[in-house]
């Protein structure tokens, strides 16, 4: 059944069928779960570089849930396909990382002097955002070879 | 059933917001609130897409992308001030 408008169908129940409505409830649960999840590792993980992780990919998979299951919602609904759920699930998968890196390349930076919370790189390299120097200025000690 | 799954998801998505507001708050760094605040704009745009399945109009895709992109420019924009001491040299 074809509806001509999403506003028509606002406040009757639309025809969706039962293994649609499975895969957009298990898609909604899922979503949640993955942005709960996240935020929780954002509020209990311990120093700011284990804290990246759990908001750069938990919570980008829980929105990315959400987006599915809003395609599959319009798509049952209107018959066609909105570009606008793809542009956001495109969007969001494609700056997270790049957030990621700009918030730990600021961290290392700040923090190169004055503090041991960055972790050795187990070689006489420093990390390669510190450029090609050698590992001169920091505390941790050069490997025997 | 979509509509439980929908209260389930509103719940999970704003006790996680209490939890960013309350890294924003404390955050020992900088840095720590600049991630508490994109993650909160990430989790508001699914306060907006769920509301949307809730209300079932697509009228709030647009703000949802809006965001997106605000959020990725300022925390670009915010760890590039704090690098370089400036946005736009």
């Amino acid at each position: 059944m074809k509806t001509p408008d999403v506003i028509a169908v606002v406040k009757d129940l639309p025809p969706i069928s039962l293994t649609v409505e499975i895969a957009i409830s298990a898609c909604i649960i899922i979503g949640g779960i993955f942005i709960f999840i996240g935020s929780l590792g954002l509020l209990k993980l311990p120093n700011l570089m284990t804290r990246l992780h759990a908001p750069s990919k938990a919570t980008t998979l829980g929105v990315g849930g959400c987006l599915v299951a809003s395609m599959l919602t319009f798509w049952q609904l209107n018959g066609e396909f909105h570009i606008q759920e793809v542009l956001i699930t495109f969007f969001l998968f494609l700056t997270a990382p790049v957030t990621a890196h700009f918030l730990a390349k600021a961290h290392l930076h700040l923090h190169r002097r004055h503090d041991n919370s960055i972790p050795p790189t187990d070689t006489d390299h420093h990390w390669s955002t510190f450029g090609t120097t050698l590992n001169q200025d920091s505390a941790q000690p050069k490997p025997q070879r | 059933m979509i509509s439980y799954a929908l209260y389930f998801a509103f719940g999970c998505v704003s006790v996680a917001l209490a939890m960013n507001l309350w890294r924003l708050a404390k955050g020992p760094t900088v840095l720590d609130r600049v991630l508490a605040g994109d993650t909160m704009v990430v989790n508001a745009i699914a306060l907006i897409i769920l509301y949307g399945i809730l209300d079932l109009t697509t009228l709030f895709f647009e703000s949802a992308l809006l965001l997106a992109m605000f959020s990725f420019v300022s925390t670009i924009a915010y760890c590039r001030f704090l690098l370089r001491g400036d946005v736009i040299e």
